[in-house]
């Protein structure tokens, strides 16, 4: 059994509204980690994911406000919340943030030394600048990148290229935690998967010891993730492996989301994919109950009344009325995605459209099962 | 089939001498008739410039267009305008093409232009926004902030929808929206072709997307048209090197990643 790495304990984290609403972006989360694990966070757009990220990684900054949480790494504790004051130890040495869109966020006239320099003396004023720039270029010889990148300017890289320096450049002081904000979501398949197989590379050779990795792309945190978190409405719906998450979702929320992703399978020659119906709800004034009820087609009465208790354990659990009820029935996506369900409910049109594309062809969709040869 | 664009030869060099680029090196393809293409390839493979040499947005450098059996390689303004009512496009970022103090109705009347009766105007302003599974009188008074990302790129599909185009261009037009957001665009396109027969050219990186949609796919590296086919026999039986790595290196859903095959 792995040692446990991070436990991340009721994290709520709120956006100050102009008009002193507060836009609860992540609400009551708690994540686990074990030593050596990458753990996925899936979600739509402005489900909290990134807000989670930035959470967990102490870079939260205003409007956003970490109301409460425990954050525990390895031993150590760190209380969450108003007016507390994080040591400076902790950013970039026990939790590091890869961001998003860190391609844009070089400086385009210093060379990539220099900002190596610079994070490096940011925590040890007194480190020589040869010392901190032969940490870099052997931790590029140890994964494979050419260390001649760190005298490039960032415009002479590529944008792949790019985004495995600063990947190098955000783990130089070993943090325990890596937390990986979208960084792939601007590189092409090639450049995605190089990223990829270098973050595998570096958790192999213990230079962090735990990642986690937040995409909406779902094959992809397939295909790096141990196991996956799936964040809808700021809430974790579900938890799990990576396997059993894309053969066997149990929750509605994410058989939809699996459903939707297009991959160059056989299957995706005939099937015809539908997208949920209605748009996220408003963080100011969720839904009462499971926040996904008035999207799902398996909605029941206890749904919109009482926010489901979560099923299974820390590492894998799901929190769904339905599912609590039928533990053994798959999910039938074809019922999820319910076209009978009330227009009225729904502000978006889009399923007014999916209801015209039922008159046309039946639907195959079942829950994603079929295996490639 | 009929072909409706058959691009024969052509060459877009940006730059000259030594800092010569062949964006698009020597591409021959053509585009049936009610079918839907896809062009896929890396950044960087020209597969966008290629968009623009089909839309006219860009001079081509050699070769020759030819649209509906007339030459359109070379047009003056006026010829242009013409050809626009014939082929339109949807770019990349919906958040980019609008302008944020336009209602949706400002900004569709300004496409209305190109069409002279008024009447006839706004009757295709109603259907194409029905098209996309919008109602007239929901959307016509907001503005863009208002819109979600998948609803600005429906409304910039139907602006290129009333010119009746005989040719859609749909350049990375899902790349910004989310997986369940993308599904509902794409299958708008699909019934473009299946309804109202309008010939789809996607450009896209994404494999799977291309796979979901398309009846043939185009494969580009470097500005070189490396594989064309039926999308059938290029994503299950690649011929080229180019197009087996990239089918390699899409994430699946189900199963590993496939093994880079040796150069």
């Amino acid at each position: 059994m792995a040692e446990r790495l991070l436990e991340a304990i009721g994290l709520n984290a709120a956006y100050a509204g102009y008009d002193g609403r507060e836009v609860q972006a992540v609400d009551n989360c708690s994540v686990y980690i074990d030593e050596g694990e990458i753990l996925g966070v899936a979600g739509e757009s402005g489900c909290g994911k990134s807000t989670l990220g930035a959470v967990l990684s102490l870079t939260t900054r205003p409007p956003l406000y970490v109301k409460s949480g425990t954050l525990r790494i390895d031993g150590k504790e760190q209380e969450l919340g108003h007016g507390v004051k994080i040591p400076r130890e902790w950013r970039g040495e026990v939790v590091s943030l890869l961001p998003q869109g860190a391609l844009n966020s070089l400086s385009y006239t210093a060379k990539i030394s220099s900002l190596v320099v610079d994070v490096m003396r940011a925590h040890d004023p007194s480190i020589k600048k040869d010392e901190a720039l032969d940490r870099a270029r052997d931790r590029m010889k140890a994964v494979g990148l050419p260390p001649r990148a760190l005298d490039s300017y960032p415009h002479q890289l590529s944008g792949g290229m790019k985004q495995r320096v600063i990947t190098i450049i955000s783990t130089l002081l070993n943090p325990r935690l890596l937390i990986a904000d979208e960084p792939t979501s601007a590189l092409d398949v090639s450049s995605q998967r190089a990223l990829v197989e270098m973050l595998r590379e570096m958790l192999n050779q213990r230079i962090m010891a735990g990642v986690i990795f937040i995409t909406h792309d779902l094959p992809l945190l397939k295909s790096i993730s141990d196991r996956i978190a799936v964040m809808y409405a700021g809430q974790i719906v579900e938890v799990g492996a990576a396997e059993t998450i894309a053969e066997r979702p149990w929750h509605p929320y994410s058989a939809a989301l699996l459903n939707a992703v297009l991959a160059p399978e056989p299957e995706t020659l005939t099937k015809k994919v539908f997208a949920i119906q209605g748009s996220p709800p408003s963080l100011v004034a969720p839904p009462p109950g499971c926040r996904f009820h008035p999207r799902c087609g398996l909605e029941m009465d206890i749904c919109s009344e009482k926010e489901p208790s979560p099923r299974g354990d820390h590492m894998r659990y799901s929190k769904c009325w339905w599912t609590q009820q039928n533990p053994t029935t798959p999910i039938n996506l074809d019922d999820v995605l319910g076209f009978k369900a009330k227009i009225d409910d729904v502000r978006d049109e889009s399923l007014v459209a999916a209801i015209d594309h039922v008159a046309g062809p039946v639907v195959t969709a079942e829950a994603p099962t079929k295996e490639v040869s | 089939m009929d072909a409706l664009l058959e691009a024969k030869d052509l060459t877009k060099v940006f730059g000259h001498r030594n800092n010569e680029v062949r964006a698009v090196d020597n591409v021959t393809f053509t585009l049936p008739k009610k079918t839907i293409t896809a062009v896929v390839g890396e950044s960087g493979s020209g597969k966008s410039t290629l968009a623009r040499l089909v839309l006219g947005l860009l001079p081509i450098t050699s070769g020759s267009i030819t649209f509906d059996g007339k030459d359109v390689t070379r047009l003056g303004a006026h010829d242009r305008a013409v050809y626009w009512r014939d082929v339109q496009a949807v770019f990349q970022d919906p958040f980019a093409a609008f302008n944020q103090f336009f209602t949706v109705e400002r900004l569709l009347n300004r496409s209305l232009k190109l069409v002279p009766d008024k009447a006839e105007g706004s009757a295709r302003r109603e259907e194409a926004l029905g098209h996309v599974g919008f109602k007239v009188e929901d959307v016509i008074k907001k503005h863009p902030h208002e819109l979600s990302g998948g609803q600005r790129q429906r409304i910039m599909i139907a602006r290129a929808l009333m010119m009746r185009p005989k040719l859609l261009v749909a350049d990375e037009a899902t790349s910004m929206l989310d997986a369940s957001l993308r599904v509902n665009v794409l299958n708008v396109l699909t019934d473009l072709r299946d309804k109202l027969d309008t010939t789809v050219m996607i450009i896209t990186h994404d494999i799977g997307q291309a796979c979901y949609l398309a009846d043939q796919m185009l494969v580009m590296e470097h500005g070189v048209m490396v594989e064309q086919g039926p999308t059938k026999e290029v994503v299950f039986n690649p011929q080229h090197r180019y197009t087996k790595q990239l089918l390699a290196d899409v994430p699946k859903l189900h199963g590993d990643l496939g093994e880079v095959p040796v150069a």
